[in-house]
């Protein structure tokens, strides 16, 4: 069993960084859609909403087939109509990534929308009668707000990511699970090395609630109880 | 547009996949509950090592993935196979439906354990200490004053649970369940007909949206009697 170790550590390694290659863009697709849910025109709250119901309301693990083959399948098409004699194909890992991120943004844009509603308009107003431009107030005043309120939030929308990468298993990419899969095929003993699975998981899990608690420490510096 | 031919051949099974979807999402939640409302109690009321016992058990199967959760059962059962066959067992593991809804029941009893502890938790203190002013025993205080309240506090969080539940179990599907995914993904590996798979997604999409209306409507119903702050 020893003999694993290695190749679970590497599994490990790529469930991590599926996870943290997703978060980035995950982050940026949540808050263009909770500013157009926020949005005055129509068309583009109507978009938001539409996105959030859609990758909320799908299995995870069908948004990922659905992403895996349909991009296969659109891009293909997209070289045989161009006209070019090449086979695309697009690789598990980036199937994850756009997946795991749709799935992330939708989740997180629920939260940043109500944070972005928290802050007090008295404060942006302030902010901007003493002459700061719009983006300095995002900055200045708006963002770190913004962020104190919703790290609760979007620390559960990482652990759900973290545990949602297992799924890329499915597609053959090489993460923990499916390094798991490999050595229980060969050494027959599914219950303990499935069970090591789950634990390294819940290590994962475990130091990310430790790193998402001083994260909201930080954030909530300066930051008094209203009484 | 639509592939009439494709769902004239597979919508048959790909409507018997959504009834086990269905059984699979609705009785694992059902289920969950005999475990998670006296697990709940536990967590508030019992005493500190009975308490972190049912807490270690909320914190791994909240920590880990459902999909590794149901290949340690199902797969990891298998090594107990003697074992399990000279209890009368074997045949109830050897079923993957059955390893998936016990897998399930277990998450998100998991889940609803916190929920509705989190729930009592939440009924103001004087509520309590009126009851007991009142001079109520404990059982009928819980009864009158506590249940209702926490249920009305966890409604919300429990009906996300049942969404949830909808979505994971097509996690089913990898352990060759035939639910409404594994039939969907049947059909499009027999015509690599893309629609198999845009139809499914409908299908869930609709049904999580008719639970959150129906449970919008719920819960409206249920705070009526609440006074608009």
């Amino acid at each position: 069993m020893i003999q694993w170790g290695h190749e679970l550590a590497l599994g490990a390694a790529m469930t991590a960084g599926l996870a943290l290659t997703t978060l980035p863009f995950g982050l940026a697709l949540g808050f263009s859609a909770a500013l157009a849910k926020d949005s005055k025109t129509a068309w583009l709250r109507g978009l938001g909403e539409t996105y959030t119901t859609v990758f909320r309301g799908l299995p995870e693990l069908l948004t990922l087939l659905l992403i895996y083959y349909g991009s296969q399948i659109l891009s293909q098409n997209l070289a045989d109509a161009s006209g070019l004699p090449i086979t695309v194909n697009v690789s598990p890992f980036t199937a994850g990534v756009i997946a795991l991120s749709l799935v992330f943004g939708a989740y997180a844009s629920e939260v940043l929308l109500a944070a972005l509603r928290a802050v007090e308009r008295g404060q942006i107003e302030a902010a901007r009668s003493f002459g700061m431009s719009p983006a300095l107030v995002f900055r200045r005043v708006v963002a770190p707000q913004m962020l104190r309120i919703a790290l609760p939030g979007l620390g559960n929308n990482w652990l759900s990511l973290l545990k949602d990468t297992s799924l890329v298993s499915v597609i053959a990419l090489n993460d923990l699970l499916r390094t798991t899969q490999v050595a229980v095929e060969r050494t027959r003993r599914p219950f303990e090395f499935y069970a090591i699975a789950c634990a390294i998981y819940l290590v994962m899990t475990a130091l990310s609630t430790l790193a998402i608690a001083r994260a909201e420490k930080a954030a909530r510096r300066g930051w008094r109880q209203p009484v | 547009m639509i592939h009439w031919q494709l769902f004239e051949r597979f919508g048959p099974r790909m409507a018997d996949g959504f009834v086990v979807t269905l059984e699979l999402a609705l009785g694992s939640v059902a289920l969950a509950l005999l475990l998670s409302v006296p697990a709940s109690l536990g967590r508030v009321f019992a005493s500190k090592p009975v308490s972190a016992a049912l807490f270690a058990y909320t914190y791994i199967f909240r920590g880990t993935p459902l999909l590794a959760q149901l290949f340690l059962i199902y797969y990891g059962s298998a090594q107990f196979q003697a074992a399990l066959a000279a209890a009368g067992l074997w045949w109830l593991f050897r079923d993957p439906f059955f390893c998936s809804l016990l897998t399930f029941t277990l998450n998100t009893a998991a889940y609803q354990t916190e929920i509705f502890a989190g729930a009592i938790r939440a009924v103001p203190l004087g509520q309590i200490e009126a009851a007991r002013a009142a001079a109520m025993p404990p059982m009928l205080a819980a009864r009158r004053i506590i249940f209702p309240q926490a249920a009305a506090i966890a409604l919300r969080p429990f009906g996300n649970e049942l969404i949830l539940m909808v979505k994971a179990s097509a996690l089913a599907s990898v352990v060759t369940v035939y639910d409404l995914l594994a039939t969907a993904k049947m059909a499009f590996q027999r015509t690599y007909d893309f629609q198999a798979y845009i139809a499914a997604a409908i299908v869930y999409v609709l049904t999580v949206e008719i639970i959150r209306r129906l449970w919008n409507a719920l819960d409206k119903m249920l705070i009526r009697h609440k006074i608009a702050c």
